[in-house]
């Protein structure tokens, strides 16, 4: 550490003198101001004015790694149904180092209701009806971003990140349109690959049993993503 | 760097009789290389020479993780992978760490030119050929959910296609649409837009309504919104239309829509 002091301190003296107007490491480094010099008089006799082009490579050939997905594995409940297995698939983009956009594709399936079981008449769905399938369209933040240290030479970066979006669900044999916000945490296990913890809730309008009525379905995931 | 590469080197021939001397070579070569400060891509990673005092190496890619180390100028670094604005370099002495774009463009390639990454600015937001979005909002009472992508045929024209999903209390549907869009002022960061277009929707009634029928209808529209470019590759969108849907009966429907949402172009 000390050593990087010492020679901060010999770094930002020559720095200074750098920029006022050592030209010799302006032309080593190319940076400071760039003053170009008066163009040169054509000697006489010199008919072909030379022109040198520098080329610029613009596009450099770099690994960009700003998209993720993977896929979740969890459970949730859907009001007045109970709680089943629910499983989907999430791809995200990451615009900026704070914010991501996201979609997630989930299904999982809807037990009896309270009374269905206690009544023991007719059913109020079919088999397929009982399945959930939703789709969402997320904007995210990470609202802290972190390292987790496992042990004593070992840390990892994270994130707690939230998120809210919209969508829609398939249940009870009509498309409804939902809107979900939750928070999860996001474990780096490299560069590349992420464990997710997630927890969202997700609201529909249902006139299922009578009356109209917003009802909230908890989910909690835990998913693998991949950065590509 | 190849071994016949090396030979070139006018300073080195006797070196190469003995055993080993590849070595030392390539030593002498980094050392010079190090020395002016312009160094051959080893490997698969571009490489960069730092320019700057010192380049500051992060945990992780964002403002708040901690510098843990810095690279001297005139050292080389390895660009290993970009995320979002941040860069991972590894050092001359393997140490791999996280820069910021700001501080990697201020490193030299090679050639001893200054490097140039890749960022979208708002000429791109002029002149992007590739456009995707997404859009929701209110659509004659119904919410609607839309993704769009398009293509620009000069920086005031566009084409459009357009997949929606209608979520109502009565009826659910979907849509499908191809529009061609006018920008007039194409170069203003907030820049408004015309458009028309046409297709067709399909309804069906929500199952717990007994009576109706699935219908499918041709639609034309007119509207009129904003793009506004609000950073990178991101673009937010609103947008109004009003639809005219002709149906199979007597009298046209007429349907107007609200849309709000967020777009990138490529």
């Amino acid at each position: 550490m000390e050593s990087w002091f010492r020679l901060l301190f010999l770094v930002l003296p020559a720095l200074a003198f750098g920029l006022s107007g050592c030209a010799a490491t302006k032309n080593l480094f190319g940076w400071g101001d760039s003053e170009t010099p008066p163009p040169a008089e054509i000697p006489e006799g010199q008919i072909i004015e030379m022109e040198v082009q520098r080329r610029e490579i613009k596009e450099p050939d770099i690994d960009s790694e700003d998209f993720e997905i993977g896929a979740f594995v969890g459970v949730m409940s859907i009001e007045d149904f109970g709680s089943n297995v629910v499983y989907g698939v999430r791809l995200a983009y990451h615009v900026t180092e704070g914010f991501f956009v996201e979609g997630s594709v989930g299904q999982t399936e809807g037990g009896l209701t309270s009374f269905e079981i206690l009544s023991g008449g007719a059913p109020l769905l079919s088999d397929s009806e009982r399945q959930l399938t939703y789709y969402n369209l997320n904007v995210g933040y990470n609202i802290l971003p972190g390292e987790g240290f496992v042990g004593e030479g070992r840390a990892y970066n994270t994130a707690l990140y939230v998120s809210a979006g919209l969508g829609s669900t398939r249940f009870a044999g009509d498309d409804r349109f939902s809107v979900n916000f939750g928070a999860g945490y996001r474990f780096l296990l490299s560069d590349s690959i992420a464990l997710h913890v997630d927890f969202r809730d997700h609201l529909f309008d249902i006139d299922l049993l009578g009356e109209e009525k917003t009802v909230h379905n908890l989910e909690g995931s835990f998913g693998i993503t991949v950065f590509f | 760097m190849s071994e016949r590469n090396t030979t070139t080197i006018p300073s080195t021939p006797r070196l190469t009789r003995f055993p080993g001397s590849a070595a030392a070579i390539l030593l002498l070569l980094l050392s010079q290389a190090a020395s002016t400060a312009v160094a051959q891509a080893a490997g698969e990673y571009r490489t960069v020479a730092v320019a700057d005092p010192y380049l500051e190496l992060h945990t992780g890619p964002g403002v708040g993780f901690p510098i843990f180390h810095v690279i001297d100028r005139g050292e080389t670094v390895e660009i290993i992978m970009r995320r979002t604005d941040w860069f991972k370099v590894r050092g001359p002495k393997g140490t791999e760490g996280w820069v910021d774009r700001a501080q990697m463009e201020r490193t030299l390639q090679p050639t001893g030119s200054q490097i140039e990454f890749a960022q979208a600015n708002q000429q791109d937001f002029t002149d992007a050929k590739w456009e995707f979005g997404l859009l929701a909002g209110d659509f004659g009472g119904a919410n609607i959910i839309s993704l769009y992508g398009g293509y620009s045929l000069n920086p005031n024209v566009s084409i459009e296609v357009w997949g929606s999903q209608i979520l109502g209390n009565f009826s659910n549907g979907w849509m499908g649409s191809v529009n061609v869009v006018h920008e007039t002022w194409p170069e203003w960061r907030f820049s408004p837009f015309f458009t028309l277009g046409a297709g067709v929707i399909h309804t069906e009634p929500k199952s717990t309504i007994v009576q109706g029928e699935d219908r499918t209808d041709q639609i034309a529209h007119a509207g009129a919104g904003f793009r506004f470019y609000a950073t990178r590759r991101f673009i937010l969108r609103a947008e109004y239309k009003s639809y005219v849907v002709f149906t199979s009966r007597d009298d046209n429907e007429e349907v107007e829509e609200w849309k709000v949402g967020f777009a990138f172009f490529f």
